[in-house]
């Protein structure tokens, strides 16, 4: 089972390889990948000093290119394709089907493993991706429960990585777009969720305010840490109750779940996060390298220790956690 | 002289119960829409109709009207049993699909059977576009957040017999989750969700705490509360050589509202819609910018 970390830059790139990733995933400066936000992701150079460093030490590195070309920006994608290929990377993610063809038809020899971003939740879609553009790997949406991420691996052409950790996306990835009926913006189309230049807090008499794009997603009181306003982790009013009528500000951690899903034939757990620091990076590639190891020396006795949860607690969004929807009730 | 574009309904997105949906479709037979889309796209735990009742009342839609039936495919597969429902309606050997999900596609395409895909399959280039046409793709619905530009040059380059069709009134479908939204506006767990969409026929209202209404939850799909009405941009629709205007069903009016789209079609002049949307028109996805907005035909908010 292979641990795959985030780096939205360099420091963060060394950070995972040097806490015990065995693949790490970037993307490049634009809005080819689904984490374009300010200051973020490598240009050319960067990305080269940071393929030498992971490879120099035996680890992987992967490309994201998974956001959805519309025509008039076709471009930018292919070469993005052209780099990823003569950066010699080990593996490119993708979600877009012209994106995949292009790939597939002009480097055949380079790996392609489908993006969450694909929205691929069952064996069937993933054997169209196989047999289509030949992909290695797919990352399944976290919309799944244990028993269903166990059915897809059990039939799937091909081997599959499912996120074990990081900020918590509810929706299907891919077919969201609740952003961009806010702001005009979404991850397929801009590459970003609830984009930083659409955020506003306002400081008024009944409280702090946030708004995306001028809608209001919440209000705290003074006791009460203010969130990012994604637009899913908003308190919202239905019926009677104002509540988070679509999700809490929690992250996803499925530490206690890993032997099952190491059991299940899972092949890589996946690290959300190449927006967060390189602290974060650090910490949270440190605990799950330790969890991986012990889980495959002794999976039947395998334990998450106090200390990891605790550390993994501390870097996450809200500060608290769920097993999310591998966890049926969740759901 | 471009040809006037046909009239579709679109799938019923919200849970009717089954005597409403056998009413809605013996009058939706007497309306003048040329394509009727039927199915349950949202979620496979609604149970008015089964696979079996859909594909019956395709047969007698289309023994009724001279109108073209599809069936609609489940949007969000996960379970086996699902992938079971799913191969049923693809083996049906009659009536065209509408694939909702790439495991859809696939297992059409492999079958070698001719398909549309609906407004939830990613198809947001022409590259996307060829490579369905591929493997089978017969007509495909514009994703809902992508504007006319974007179709512009799509369609400049569409491949050969390939039909487009554009959602152009309705609240549009925005998101698809694990989680039912409705059930947990009920406190209640998915598992058991008590079939509370069934109550909501529109689906339920979400607002901000200012009041504002963003959303409609409609179990594990999110539609916006504002609901899409393209009538108005008919003439860039025609230039545009789209194919296929889509009408989603609501609760009430939607007879009226084919209706006006059927006069403009004809010249007979324009309708008004805004009394049949409770919470006001939208269109700006066609537009290119958020997709609450609404813009007049020069594209000025």
């Amino acid at each position: 089972m292979e641990l795959v970390c985030p780096a939205g830059n360099l420091p963060s790139l060394k950070a995972a390889v040097d806490n015990g990733a065995d693949a790490v995933y970037f993307g490049l400066r634009n809005d080819t990948n689904a984490r374009h936000f300010p200051g973020l992701n490598f240009n050319e150079k960067r990305a080269r000093e940071g393929i030498a460093y992971a490879k120099s030490r035996g680890k992987r590195i992967f490309m994201a290119i998974n956001t959805y070309p519309r025509p008039e920006g076709w471009e930018r994608w292919t070469q993005a394709v052209d780099s990823a290929a003569s950066l010699s990377v080990d593996a490119l993610i993708c979600a877009d089907i012209g994106v995949l063809d292009y790939a597939s038809r002009h480097w055949p020899d380079l790996n392609l493993h489908l993006s969450v971003q694909a929205s691929s939740t069952n064996y069937e879609a993933l054997a169209f991706y196989h047999d289509a553009f030949g992909i290695k790997r797919a990352v399944l949406p976290r919309v799944l429960s244990l028993s269903q991420v166990r059915q897809v691996v059990e039939n799937s052409p091909v081997d599959i990585e499912v996120f074990g950790f990081g900020s918590l996306c509810v929706m299907v990835e891919g077919r969201c777009i609740l952003s961009s009926y806010v702001t005009g913006e979404s991850p397929n189309t801009h590459g970003a969720c609830s984009p930083a230049q659409f955020v506003e807090y306002r400081e008024t008499s009944t409280g702090l305010e946030s708004r995306l794009g001028g809608l209001l997603t919440d209000r705290y009181d003074q006791h009460e840490t203010a969130g990012y306003p994604t637009i899913c982790k908003g308190r919202f009013a239905v019926g009677e109750n104002t509540f988070y009528a679509i999700e809490e500000p929690t992250s996803l951690n499925t530490l206690a779940l890993l032997p099952e899903l190491y059991r299940a034939g899972v092949k890589a757990i996946k690290i959300e996060g190449r927006q967060r620091t390189p602290a974060y990076v650090a910490q949270v590639t440190k605990v799950w390298r330790e969890a991986i190891d012990s889980c495959r020396k002794e999976p039947e006795a395998f334990v998450a220790k106090s200390a990891w949860i605790d550390s993994l607690d501390q870097v996450s969004e809200g500060t608290s956690t769920t097993l999310g929807p591998y966890y049926r009730p969740w759901q | 002289m471009t040809m006037n574009p046909k009239l579709s309904l679109g799938p019923v997105l919200f849970y009717w119960p089954r005597d409403t949906l056998f009413d809605f479709y013996a009058q939706a037979a007497e309306m003048p829409v040329d394509i009727i889309y039927l199915g349950e796209t949202v979620c496979s735990k609604r149970r008015s109709l089964g696979s079996k009742d859909w594909i019956e009342l395709a047969a007698r839609l289309s023994r009724q009207s001279d109108k073209e039936i599809v069936l609609s495919t489940l949007a969000l597969i996960e379970a086996e049993s699902e992938l079971k429902t799913l191969r049923r309606l693809c083996d049906n050997g009659r009536f065209m699909i509408e694939a909702n999900d790439i495991g859809a596609v696939r297992i059409l395409s492999k079958k070698g059977i001719p398909f549309a895909t609906g407004p939830g399959i990613n198809i947001y280039n022409s590259a996307s576009l060829d490579l369905l046409a591929s493997k089978g793709l017969k007509r495909w619905v514009l994703p809902i957040e992508l504007s006319n530009q974007t179709l512009r040059q799509i369609q400049l380059r569409r491949p050969e017999g390939i039909e487009t069709e554009v959602f152009c009134y309705g609240r549009m479908p925005l998101t698809l989750s694990a989680r039912c939204f409705t059930a947990r506006s009920h406190n209640l767990p998915k598992d058991d969700c008590q079939y509370k969409c069934i109550d909501y026929p529109d689906g339920r209202l979400l607002s901000t705490q200012e009041q504002q209404p963003f959303l409609a939850l409609n179990g594990i799909q999110t539609v916006s509360a504002k609901t899409c009405n393209l009538l108005p941009e008919l003439p860039l629709l025609k230039e545009l050589q789209v194919d296929i205007l889509r009408i989603s069903p609501q609760s009430t009016h939607t007879g009226k509202i084919i209706d006006a789209f059927h006069k403009a079609l004809l010249n007979q002049g324009a309708s008004d819609l805004g009394k049949y949307m409770p919470l006001g028109p939208c269109n700006g996805y066609w537009h290119g910018v958020d997709g609450q907005a609404e813009l007049n035909s020069s594209g000025n908010r």
